[in-house]
């Protein structure tokens, strides 16, 4: 009896490290071959061990960091800026559908919760923002259409709406504007869920391509991904990154064009797939989507 | 503090439009996000009327010559229409039932992990590609499969079989556009299924124990059931996106390779296309079909859900 419990503990944690090792490898691939040389995986293929090792790769990565660098400002920007504004927006828009007592609170859910449902999608979109508004190439494209989500919006309403009622009317009986109640009383208590909002908004932004895709012409005001993205699909686009600053030749045969291509990889997303994994708690705290319904 | 003049009764007595004054400042806060929701959510629902218009940049969307359902026209008697949308369902739908039935399932294993480090640690590597952007992604599903340096093709190598042109072979694709799609979301699914069963109660576990069940059963009587409502909430929530694929992981992964679009186009990608293409009237036809199949859909499921189960319906 005591055996077979054993072996089925066994087993299950057997099947995790399986697992972890699929998310692992593929990791371990990308640093290998960043620091091989370019003939070792022209005679080889990758490997999980450079079979010659070689910093080539990152040589020409730093020798003109430039578009890295352009890219790393973008998309800080459009991250931290978009994410904190984006929340502030959403928590103060989720504070009012929050109270009982707001007469607007059912129209206005509903106004809300229907872009949920329905879209006009990528075209009328796309004509809006870059007929009429004129955010094409521009940072703001980042910024202002993907302000608000109803989906988050909704998420943190249901976290006011758990905080206890009696906050909110001992601080009116004292005489408190509901600007004051909102920015003293709630805000500070929602720390937990506007953390988790502030993250979900912070990486997805990060992580953000297809906005540059669509909208954006203007090299220097790529995202990190999106010039990464640039750098798998087009040769040229990577050769262009290995030009010297001061002479802009090309230097056509010796572009290490394979390793330079996940030394990008490893500059670009390395820093935050080492910051990220610490602020996970912040996603399934507070975040459990049961608690979104109503 | 104004404590002097008892606010409580003068709120309600000072109404300006029939409103307290508490109602107006409400208002005020939802103002920004009122308005941008009004810009960017609802203004182009009605731009949605270039569906009926054959739309040019410089006649803009007033100028632009109506139509009627000509675009939809079009669109639904080329074989694209087919192709897509059988894409586009067949790939959702597949991924709903195994996110649902994987997530659940790797969950309940978490939870019979009971070193807590150990937990922990496949916590942290399981969200891992959670954190990798689509094109980072596309990487590493490149470092598997480059016909001449790829390390899939490798392994074949090893066992004699001659390498795969996967970029060019559409048949192949089905599977690996779901393995890495399951591959990025597996992890983070099941840990949001396992918050869900952390919160089942604990003395549900002790008392069946006392009863003498074994781990399959408390399994399939305690946490299968404590899952239902999340698998529920965000199965709705998956129908309501059946017709929007992931544009990344259909975009990346082939890397726009027109050999793979029989197996590999979504209405999502071909849309997309089409912006860029510039066919800016069939292409908002083909986002309105997508818009408003997606809406009933939502609707209908959430309708089902309420028969069987009231407590479970999204609204």
């Amino acid at each position: 009896m005591r055996k077979k419990f054993f072996n089925y503990r066994l087993i299950i944690n057997l099947f995790f490290i399986l697992m972890c090792v699929t998310f692992i490898v593929p990791m371990l691939y990308v640093i290998s071959i960043s620091f091989s040389s370019n003939a070792s995986i022209d005679a080889s293929g990758y490997s999980l061990i450079p079979t010659e090792w070689s910093l080539d790769a990152y040589r020409y990565v730093f020798r003109n960091p430039e578009q890295v660098l352009n890219s790393y400002k973008t998309t800080i920007f459009a991250s931290v800026v978009g994410s904190f504004l984006s929340v502030f927006v959403m928590a103060l828009m989720a504070y009012p559908l929050s109270r009982p007592n707001f007469v607007f609170k059912k129209p206005i859910t509903f106004f809300v919760f229907f872009t949920m449902l329905f879209g006009g999608g990528l075209i009328p979109s796309y004509i809006l923002n870059t007929q009429y508004l004129g955010l094409a190439n521009s940072i703001w494209i980042y910024i202002l259409p993907g302000l608000a989500s109803a989906w988050h919006i909704i998420i943190i309403r249901t976290f006011f709406q758990q905080l206890p009622p009696a906050l909110v009317e001992a601080a009116k009986i004292d005489g408190a504007r509901e600007m004051r109640v909102f920015f003293t009383i709630i805000l500070p208590l929602s720390k937990p869920v506007l953390a988790s909002v502030l993250f979900m908004m912070l990486t997805a932004k990060w992580n953000d391509w297809q906005t540059s895709l669509i909208y954006i012409r203007d090299e220097t005001l790529y995202t990190l991904q999106y010039t990464l993205q640039k750098v798998l699909n087009e040769v040229e686009f990577l050769k262009n990154l290995a030009k010297s600053g001061e002479f802009n030749v090309t230097i056509n045969a010796d572009v290490p064009t394979e390793p330079m291509r996940f030394a990008l990889v490893i500059v670009a997303a390395g820093p935050m797939l080492v910051v990220f994994p610490f602020f996970q708690k912040y996603f399934s705290k507070g975040l459990t989507v049961g608690a979104v319904k109503g | 503090m104004k404590t002097n003049t008892m606010p409580g009764r003068a709120l309600r007595k000072n109404r300006i439009l029939g409103l307290t004054s508490e109602n107006w400042w409400l208002l005020a806060l939802t103002l920004p996000g009122l308005i941008y929701f009004f810009i960017w959510h609802y203004l182009p629902m009605f731009g949605l009327v270039i569906a009926f218009k054959d739309y040019t940049y410089d006649a803009g969307i007033f100028g632009s010559e109506w139509v009627g359902f000509d675009n939809f026209k079009f669109f639904f008697t080329s074989n694209d229409a087919w192709r897509i949308t059988r894409n586009t369902v067949a790939y959702a739908a597949v991924f709903i039932v195994l996110t649902a039935v994987l997530g659940a399932l790797v969950a309940i294993l978490l939870n019979e992990v009971k070193s807590r480090a150990a937990t922990k640690a496949y916590q942290t590597i399981m969200i891992l590609p959670d954190f990798l952007s689509w094109v980072i992604v596309g990487f590493i599903t490149y470092i598997f499969l480059n016909p001449a340096e790829g390390v899939l093709n490798q392994v074949l190598a090893m066992f004699g079989v001659e390498g795969i042109d996967w970029y060019i072979n559409p048949n192949y694709w089905p599977y690996i556009l779901t393995f890495v799609n399951m591959w990025k979301t597996i992890g983070m699914t099941s840990i949001m299924y396992y918050a869900a069963l952390l919160g089942a109660d604990q003395q549900l576990y002790e008392a069946a124990t006392i009863d003498g069940a074994n781990g399959l059963q408390k399994c399939w009587h305690i946490s299968v059931p404590a899952l239902v409502p999340l698998m529920t909430t965000l199965s709705i929530l998956a129908v309501g996106r059946i017709f929007r694929g992931d544009f990344g992981l259909f975009y990346q992964i082939p890397r726009d390779v027109g050999a793979l679009y029989p197996t590999t186009d979504v209405i999502d990608t071909y849309v997309y296309r089409g912006l860029r293409q510039g066919d800016m009237g069939i292409t908002s036809a083909v986002g309105f079909f997508q818009s408003f199949v997606g809406v009933i859909l939502v609707v209908v499921t959430n309708m089902i859900v309420k028969k069987i189960d009231p407590d479970n319906a999204l609204f």
